[in-house]
């Protein structure tokens, strides 16, 4: 007798649950041949600001565990990510130009999430200093989160460009809302299953499915909303746009097309604290 | 007890002043090509001081071409050697700064205590930090070999006039950009000695413009396609406009805006030192600090005992002559300023907020502001909100650290905060879980060109001194 396989319902996380859309809209996505892969859930203005909801709460705690802590719960994502691995090639695979292009590209993603994790306790030494200033102070910077990012992930790169923005971003204590590849969403929702079952706390990350046209306005202009990431933006008039309207509460904003190393990127989405205090008995 | 003073006016014979400058482009001083002229003033005495020009589009056109056309060889000079030009202008300026600091109080309103004291012994340091970079760019955190940004569009306030340019100038130079600068509208005078000093350091025609003119001018240079960095330190509303001038475009921009710092004294806080210590950061430069400690957050169970301990010191402030050694606080800026925190503190009346100042003798000429305290305050209220940028002090309690933090960071800003109390664990972790980019604890309103300073949310992005800063005008190398 065959069997009938059981089909995943695909749907939004947000807040560490994997709620539909509110609208309760659906987009269809089909494989490399056309043939129907899905209804994935398509994520409306609502959900954009829940997510933001979500990941304002859960930022205080992340941005105050321990740096040692962060590395760990990353490394863990690295681990479960490891354990898919055939899953994340499988989905890549329906769209990808080889088979060992998605192997490649799921291993290079497992190897940048170790990367990332890695950071967690080295970015303070790293980028921070001791200030030695002419007089008799005590004076520091270190660098702390931006709070909460939204982030557009390159379509192209539906794992290992989405793998990039999340942990770059939530390495440094930071909670991102991302909206995924709209055209290959799939491995986005594998990974979502990957960090539900993690160690990384609801809200931290909280990824979104559908069209980034139509959600990120709503999270440029967001009041609440720290900084915004538009890697992943291919049209110029709407990087344009999503720039503007990120200018009404100074969001910090990496534009497309920014070459820069992991590092650098990490530092994008941090603030530099000065704490000063006199020396004297 | 008061102690009476004799006036002790610092001599203005030291400042050699003309009736009117020309803009400071390719290494001289030239006409505008069509701009309009406007008169800049004193205003502690509201006299006259000379005639300045308002830059036209086409005289930045200009100064942005003359910039792009020295950015190929001061860019390509050594390190080391563009180390000593700047070396040479840190020299100049702690030579000339007695002439800097006079000039500076009075086009400014400043008191020469701080202009002679703070803020020209910075610039000059600012320079000499900046200096040291030039031939060290491999350790400035962006790899070996990082590159300059070109050519960067400057512009800066009017309450330091002299050590924001410092900071804007000192890095661009090290790091091997040339720059167009335009000082504030109201306090242009010291920007254009310094760019006599550009002319005594030999420094290459063309690597410092200085253009002056008011907010359209400014909008030309921020809007200039040849510009590569904007660097503008200003009130959060013009950082937005210029936030959304330089969409889409390649600029790098770093941003330092206003703020609403709190200063937070706890019940344990010694009390002299944090009278002293709300006295400095609500009263340096008039208020006219973009990291003021405005905000005043009082533990309920000191509340009055320190009210009081306030207000027996603000009355003895004096206020008056910018240039007698003996004045605390000086004049506000400009008649526009001094209207806009009349404004705020009627909003503040009009609110149900209970207003006190320091009794001062107001002078006859000028633009004047005494001490003031507003007490019975909400956090709702405009005064706890708005960023007022004169010596107004809004007074809030609270009871327990997490609401003294939970108000401090209540505001869309996040530029500085002060704490105050002898419990060092309390310190790093009030210092920890506030949400602005300077915590000065059992200090406030401290400088350095090597410490990094620089705004959380609505307060900006980016920072300036020390490595950080340098880091601004540089891209990692190919």
């Amino acid at each position: 007798m065959s069997n009938i396989d059981v089909k995943r319902t695909a749907k939004l996380f947000i807040g560490g649950a994997f709620p539909r859309s509110e609208s309760g809209r659906t987009y269809e996505i089909f494989d490399n041949n056309q043939n129907f892969l899905a209804n994935v859930a398509l994520a409306s203005r609502k959900d954009a600001r829940d997510a933001v909801v979500a990941a304002r709460s859960a930022f205080t705690k992340w941005s105050e565990a321990t740096a040692y802590n962060r590395a760990q719960v990353l490394y863990r994502v690295s681990e479960l990510m490891q354990g898919r691995r055939e899953q994340f090639v499988e989905e890549l695979n329906l769209c990808s130009k080889s088979n060992k292009h998605a192997e490649n590209e799921v291993d290079e993603a497992i190897n940048l999430m170790v990367w990332f994790a890695g950071w967690a306790d080295k970015i303070a030494m790293v980028t921070g200093s001791s200030n030695p200033v002419a007089g008799p102070f005590f004076d520091f910077s270190i660098p702390e989160p931006t709070g909460v990012v939204a982030a557009i992930a390159p379509d192209k790169s539906p794992l290992l460009g989405l793998v990039e923005t999340i942990a770059s971003i939530v390495v440094g204590g930071n909670a991102v809302i991302v909206i995924a590849s709209e055209t290959q969403p799939l491995p986005a929702i594998s990974l979502a299953e990957v960090l539900a079952t993690s160690d990384v706390p609801g809200g931290v990350v909280n990824i979104l499915t559908g069209s980034y046209k139509e959600i990120a306005p709503w999270l440029a202009s967001h009041q609440d909303v720290n900084a915004i990431d538009l890697s992943g933006v291919e049209s110029k008039a709407i990087a344009l746009e999503l720039e503007k309207e990120a200018a009404i509460n100074l969001k910090r904003v990496l534009r497309p097309n920014t070459k820069m190393d992991g590092l650098t990127r990490i530092k994008t989405f941090l603030e530099t604290k000065t704490v000063w205090h006199p020396r004297g008995f | 007890m008061v102690f009476e003073y004799a006036p002790a006016p610092e001599s203005t014979k030291v400042v050699n002043l003309k009736t009117n400058y020309e803009l400071f482009i390719d290494g001289k001083f030239v006409k505008s090509k069509n701009g309009s002229t406007y008169k800049t003033i004193n205003p502690a005495t509201e006299e006259v001081l000379a005639e300045i020009i308002e830059a036209s589009s086409e005289d930045i056109d200009y100064a942005v071409n003359s910039a792009r056309k020295a950015f190929k060889s001061w860019s390509k000079l050594s390190g080391a050697e563009r180390g000593k030009y700047i070396y040479r202008i840190a020299r100049l300026i702690q030579e000339r700064s007695r002439e800097l600091a006079v000039l500076e109080s009075m086009n400014n309103g400043k008191p020469i205590r701080e202009s002679r004291d703070i803020d020209i012994p910075l610039v000059a340091a600012h320079f000499f930090h900046y200096a040291g970079w030039a031939d060290k760019l491999d350790y400035a955190g962006l790899g070996k070999n990082p590159q300059p940004l070109g050519v960067a569009g400057q512009i800066i306030p009017w309450n330091f006039p002299l050590l924001m340019l410092a900071w804007k100038i000192a890095p661009a130079l090290a790091a091997g950009n040339t720059v167009v600068l335009k000082p504030a509208e109201t306090t242009p005078l010291t920007a254009l000695l310094f760019a006599e000093i550009c002319q005594q350091a030999e420094l290459p025609d063309g690597v410092v413009n200085i253009v002056t003119g008011a907010g359209e001018t400014g909008r030309f240079l921020v809007e200039h396609p040849e510009i590569d960095k904007v660097a503008f330190t200003g009130s959060t509303e013009v950082g937005r406009l210029i936030a959304q001038a330089v969409a889409g475009t390649d600029k790098k921009v770093t941003l330092e805006l206003g703020g609403k710092a709190a200063n937070i004294v706890f019940d344990d806080a010694a009390m002299d030192q944090a009278v002293e210590g709300v006295i400095n950061g609500i009263f340096f430069n008039q208020g006219h600090v973009c990291c003021a400690g405005s905000r005043l957050l009082l533990q309920e169970s000191i509340s009055d005992e320190f009210l009081n301990l306030l207000y027996e010191r603000m009355k003895t402030l004096r206020m008056g002559d910018p240039l007698d050694k003996n004045t605390d606080i000086g004049a506000i800026n400009s008649a526009a300023q001094l209207a806009k925190i009349h404004a705020l503190t009627q909003a503040g009346k009009s609110e149900g907020a209970e207003m006190w100042s320091a009794p001062c003798e107001i002078p006859n000429k000028g633009f004047w502001f005494a001490p003031t305290v507003f007490t019975n305050v909400s956090l709702s209220h405009r005064i706890a909100r708005e960023e007022i940028f004169g010596p107004v002090l809004s007074v809030l309690t609270f009871r327990t650290p997490d609401e003294a933090i939970e108000k401090a960071n209540n505001t869309p800003f996040g530029l500085s905060a002060g704490i105050w109390t002898e419990k060092g664990s309390r310190i790093l972790e009030v210092a920890h879980r506030l949400r602005a980019g300077v915590i000065w604890a059992n200090t406030f309103n401290k400088f350095d060109p090597t410490s990094p300073f620089g705004g959380y949310k609505e307060s900006g992005y980016g920072r300036e001194g020390g490595r950080q800063g340098l880091e601004a005008y540089l891209k990692a190398g190919k």
